[in-house]
């Protein structure tokens, strides 16, 4: 079972190594991790997505707070949250298939950002899932590479993760 | 104006800091020459490892944060060790380590270590100042950090560059950390929720842990056992916490613990977790317990609350506050008389074997007990010597210490010097045995230099006792690398270093040796040549 966990904290050197190690020695799986600033200079958010039972995510819930780098954070419901990840994929393309991967790039409402004699580069953001149909879609006309950033997630509604003033 | 040096040690003065354990080196010259005009005993430890261990004893001994010093590389490795005991064992200490030159960070230059980076998984917080300005902010936020909420090592690792920089000195008078901010207070729901289970329990049962001394809650624990008539059994951080011979106490858990206390938490139906984390030495069947009893677990990191068994009431907050909070809510509930009777019962089974004219250190240790000062620190190592210790010394008011967490040999002779300086007025006694002596053997100098007169009592049996017992039960009685041929005459040894010492094999020896020993205004060290094949239980 996947959980997204959006986390504030410090934005100071070093933060993003206290969280990792974290992960790697309690034997945490990250799935993705996406960091940012926000738009307090000092504080970034980090979204992670963690495979594992509930067991494990409030492990890593309590032991993440336990970093005092760690400003707040919380486990976003998917049916609460909308989620996106970023990807750029280089197919090949030649002339003939060029019409056929236009159709696809529209219909999952992406765009195409670079092209060449041979190649497309595609550039969507969306939920992981529609990018991993999105790459099965594209399979058959060759994939060349795939650079995704990992999940970033916010809440549906007003809600917000702020640290207090 | 005043260097960065110079606010490090005005930063310790008003802590509070009267002693200092360290080490120097070329990367932490300029603290060292800021030491002099202070008002801070340093004392000159024999290896890095055993500053910080000294430093663990004394937090222990004053329940404050301790602080410990070494240079850049192989000095701040040589603490990590150290660091890593404190950190298991939550004892508040500030570690202060030397750098390379900011300049020369990341080039692996001459005695450069990434001690932030490795000691991470072992302290609290860790800080490597770059800007010289934020040195009151850190060292402030670092005392704090480390004495509040669950204690633990704080690291400031300062490059010396930083060091010798000129500052504005202010120093903050409070500290605000956004990400910071353990809980006191339990939950007042929970509290009635307590108290609902404690009134309806006919079998309760406290399992008191380290957590216990960490918040000062010892009087108000005992209280609290005596208000409900619940019997106490401790971890071995908890031991201690309530008297040896209380009539509520039944002994130590755990794999080597005493049958009356496993037996206790197995029947019980309610078990009170206070400041105890549940380790695996400590309860070994987690999950047949939370099957079998009901369980209220109060502990000031909610991260060790449902870690390793889940726990039906979980309450967050500084245990010396919760129990208040319950004490002040509960009136008094029906006595146990039936459940204390049987434990009472199974308890009086319990007899040391022994028949033996030679040197047995269990009773060796109870005598001892009997002998010291009610007050005194007791010290002990790792392997056999511990569990013997724990086992049977009898604790009146004074402390047990060890360390349960890491189980680190050799950690006894540094952590009484920390003891015996934080309070010099105490008896301090460093229990080991001949394996975990020869890892601290050279901070013999180090008690002679400063005059800190801690009574060592070696358990001799020439062997690497507790392992030796694991290969005997586990590996067919394979025994290998256990024999510690080649060990020098400890004798010989002290009196090179001019400590007064004994060796002893014979039990009419004891009760002579051990009045020589308190009589000794000095440091002693005192040899018991024990049978090897003495088991651990």
């Amino acid at each position: 079972m996947k959980h997204t966990i959006s986390i504030l904290v410090e934005n100071h050197p070093g933060v993003l190594s206290r969280i990792s190690g974290l992960f790697a020695r309690r034997s945490f799986n990250i799935e993705s991790l996406a960091v940012g600033v926000t738009d307090d200079s000092t504080i970034s958010r980090i979204t992670i997505v963690v495979d594992g039972n509930d067991y494990t995510v409030e492990q890593v819930e309590k032991q993440l707070n336990k970093l005092i780098d760690v400003i707040k954070l919380k486990t976003l419901t998917p049916s609460e949250t909308i989620s996106r990840e970023l990807m750029l994929v280089k197919v090949s393309a030649n002339s003939s298939d060029r019409g056929d991967i236009i159709n696809i790039v529209k219909v999952m409402d992406a765009k195409i950002c670079d092209i060449t004699r041979t190649t497309m580069t595609i550039e969507a953001s969306q939920t992981t899932e529609n990018l991993d149909n999105m790459l099965e879609i594209l399979k058959p006309y060759g994939i060349r590479e795939v650079v995704r950033t990992g999940t970033i997630a916010a809440q549906k509604g007003s809600d917000t993760i702020t640290a207090k003033k | 104006m005043m260097n960065v040096a110079q606010a490090m040690t005005k930063c310790l003065e008003l802590e509070g800091v009267k002693d200092i354990f360290g080490y120097p080196g070329a990367a932490i010259c300029p603290f060292y020459d800021a030491l002099i005009s202070s008002t801070i005993r340093h004392i000159l430890v024999r290896h890095e490892q055993n500053a910080a261990h000294a430093a663990s004893g004394y937090a222990r001994a004053t329940g404050k944060p301790a602080v410990c010093v070494a240079t850049s590389g192989p000095g701040a490795t040589n603490l990590i060790t150290g660091i890593a005991t404190a950190y298991s064992d939550s004892i508040p200490m500030v570690v202060i380590t030397g750098q390379v030159s900011t300049e020369l960070l990341g080039r692996d230059v001459f005695q450069e270590a990434d001690i932030t980076g490795s000691a991470e998984p072992f302290v609290k917080h860790s800080y490597l100042v770059k800007n010289p300005r934020e040195i009151p902010r850190i060292f402030k936020e670092a005392f704090y950090i480390a004495g509040s909420g669950r204690p633990g090592p704080v690291l400031i690792d300062i490059p010396v560059d930083v060091q010798k920089a000129e500052i504005d000195f202010e120093y903050p008078k409070t500290v605000d950390i956004r990400g910071y901010k353990p809980s006191i207070k339990g939950h007042p729901l929970q509290i009635k929720r307590v108290a609902e289970a404690i009134k309806l329990a006919k079998k309760p049962i406290i399992c008191a842990g380290g957590g216990v001394f960490a918040t000062d809650a010892k009087s108000v624990l005992v209280e609290f056992a005596e208000k409900y008539d619940i019997p106490v059994v401790t971890t071995m951080m908890g031991i201690g916490c309530i008297p040896s011979k209380h009539p509520l106490h039944f002994g130590m858990l755990g794999t080597h613990g005493k049958k009356v206390a496993n037996l206790a938490i197995n029947e019980s139906d309610l078990l009170i977790l206070i400041g105890a984390r549940v380790g695996d030495r400590a309860v070994t069947t987690p999950g047949v317990l939370e099957k079998r009893t009901k369980i209220i677990h109060i502990d000031v990191d909610p991260a060790e609350i449902g870690k390793n068994m889940d726990a039906q009431i979980p309450l967050v907050g500084d245990a010396k506050v919760i129990l208040g909070q319950i004490i002040k809510s509960l009136d008094e509930t029906d006595k146990h008389t039936e459940w204390i009777f049987r434990l009472n019962e199974l308890k009086s089974q319990e007899k040391i074997v022994d028949g033996t004219d030679g040197i047995n250190p269990k009773r060796f240790l109870q005598l001892l007990s009997s002998k010291a000062d009610e007050n005194c620190i007791v010290v002990g190592d790792v392997g056999q010597n511990q569990i013997w210790t724990a086992n049977h010394f009898e604790i009146k008011k004074g402390r047990f210490v060890t360390t349960g967490g890491m189980g680190t040999m050799g950690y006894s002779v540094g952590a009484a010097i920390g003891a015996k300086t934080a309070k010099p007025k105490k008896q301090v006694f460093a229990i080991c045995g001949d394996g975990s002596f020869q890892m601290q053997m050279m901070e013999l100098g180090t008690i002679c230099q400063h005059d800190i007169p801690v009574k060592i009592i070696i358990m001799k049996n020439n062997r690497l006792g507790m392992v030796r017992e694991l290969q005997k039960n586990l590996y067919h009685n394979n025994l290998t690398a256990v024999f510690l041929d080649g060990s020098p005459n400890f004798v010989t040894i002290a009196s090179a270093y001019g400590i007064k010492s004994k060796s002893i094999n014979r039990l009419d020896q004891e009760e002579e040796a051990i009045n020589e020993m308190l009589q000794c205004d000095g440091p002693y060290l005192l040899e018991c040549v024990i049978n090897p094949d003495e088991p651990t239980l």
